[in-house]
């Protein structure tokens, strides 16, 4: 009895780590997607990033050609924190750059940069 | 690429002054800045005549310059001459002209900007007209747009032609002329930008879908019949302009940054015949 008892806590308990996972995992990946379509709309925003007034990006309409194109961002960045350093303050490892230093003269919030990171990884 | 390279080179020698610890404004001379600042674009747009720099943007896109020229033939400006002709023969209230303190000659474009030694700072067109109506017990007009813009047009258009040629004669002249340079090769506002970052270095490129200016020629041709303002506006009001797009807080129009600035600028367009008016975007 106090076996079977053991067992059914056992299974249970299974079950609600798997659902769990299961939960936990579907509300990151939704939160990822909300980032990512939060991300885009930031790239986008002349009065936030802007990043078409110098990148082309793919989707982007009338792309300025100050910089390189933003795409396989993956693999030309495959360090996230690079990538997010080169938005925050490009100066660092270019003290010629054009491009502006989002993060560090506040143009963009931390969470706003992060954003358009976990944007700029779908491209 | 090799261009590019060699470009970049010589646009650091003269835009580093400002900004980099290693270098300063005073470590060129105006005679070296200007070979450097005009070999820049030669290079960077080969082919094109040192004149054409007069035209802006239609120098380098002939897409453009199509549509420029059709405008220029009926051009947008063409009343505001006529107004400020009107206001060059219009006696003020004590019976005296702006003939009276310009020599009777309006073609006064090449004689600014010009270094005034006694009393030790750049003297610019409108800060004579100004200066000219408070010596007549007029009030002084405003340097943007306006009445100002129009009297402008009107001495320019009379000027065409003019080759620019501002002398720097002596060390507070030249003192001037560094705070000039500097004010254009310093990186200020939110966005960091300086002049050079668009109009030397992204010059030709496109933002968004606009294509940058070259800066060479950019003190020859105003004021300006902008399409943006739908209207003529001056030199610093579009100084001015600029300084809000980079997110920064303008100087004063006819303060003594801009002035220099000007001073420092049309030296940089030496040689370039004066074609004020203009029409632009």
């Amino acid at each position: 009895m106090r076996n079977a008892a053991n067992k059914l806590v056992a299974v249970f308990s299974m079950c609600c780590l798997l659902l769990g996972g299961g939960l936990l995992s579907q509300m990151a990946e939704a939160a990822a997607r909300e980032s990512t379509a939060e991300g885009k709309k930031f790239a986008f925003d002349i009065k936030k990033g802007n990043c078409l007034a110098c990148h082309m990006i793919p989707g982007g309409v009338s792309p300025g050609n100050i910089g390189p194109p933003l795409v396989a961002m993956r693999a030309r960045f495959p360090d996230r924190q690079k990538l997010r350093a080169q938005i925050y303050d490009a100066s660092l490892l270019n003290p010629g750059t054009r491009m502006p230093p989002f993060g560090k003269y506040k143009v963009l919030s931390d969470k706003e940069i992060d954003a358009i990171v976990d944007y700029l990884y779908t491209l | 690429m090799k261009i590019v390279k060699f470009a970049m080179i010589a646009l650091c020698a003269i835009s580093a002054s400002a900004f980099a610890g290693d270098k300063k404004a005073t470590d060129t001379t105006p005679a070296e800045d200007l070979k450097t600042y005009q070999d820049y674009f030669f290079k960077r747009f080969s082919g094109v005549p040192l004149q054409e720099y007069a035209n802006g943007v239609y120098a380098i896109n002939e897409a453009s310059r199509e549509n420029w020229e059709a405008i220029e033939e009926f051009p947008p400006y063409e009343p505001m001459i006529e107004e400020g002709e009107g206001m060059w023969n219009q006696p003020f209230a004590n019976g005296a002209t702006y003939g009276s303190c310009f020599g009777d000659d309006p073609a006064q474009r090449k004689n600014y900007p010009y270094w005034d030694a006694a009393r030790k700072m750049v003297m610019t067109l409108p800060l004579a007209i100004n200066e000219c109506r408070t010596a007549n017990g007029e009030k002084p007009l405003k340097y943007k747009k306006g009445a100002m813009a129009n009297l402008l047009a009107y001495m320019s258009y009379e000027s065409r032609g003019q080759k620019i040629n501002v002398a720097i004669p002596d060390a507070d002249a030249l003192a001037a002329y560094n705070a000039g340079k500097s004010v254009y090769f310093a990186r200020r506002g939110q966005l960091n930008f300086n002049c050079a970052s668009c109009h030397m270095e992204s010059s030709g490129q496109y933002i968004r879908s606009e294509q940058l200016s070259p800066a060479l020629g950019h003190a020859t041709n105003w004021p300006v019949y902008r399409s943006k303002w739908g209207e003529l506006g001056t030199l610093h009001r579009r100084f001015a302009g600029c300084m809000k797009q980079m997110r920064a807080k303008p100087y004063k129009t006819q303060g003594e940054e801009f002035r220099n600035l000007e001073y420092f600028l049309t030296h940089m367009s030496s040689d370039i015949e004066y074609n004020g008016p203009s029409a632009r975007k």
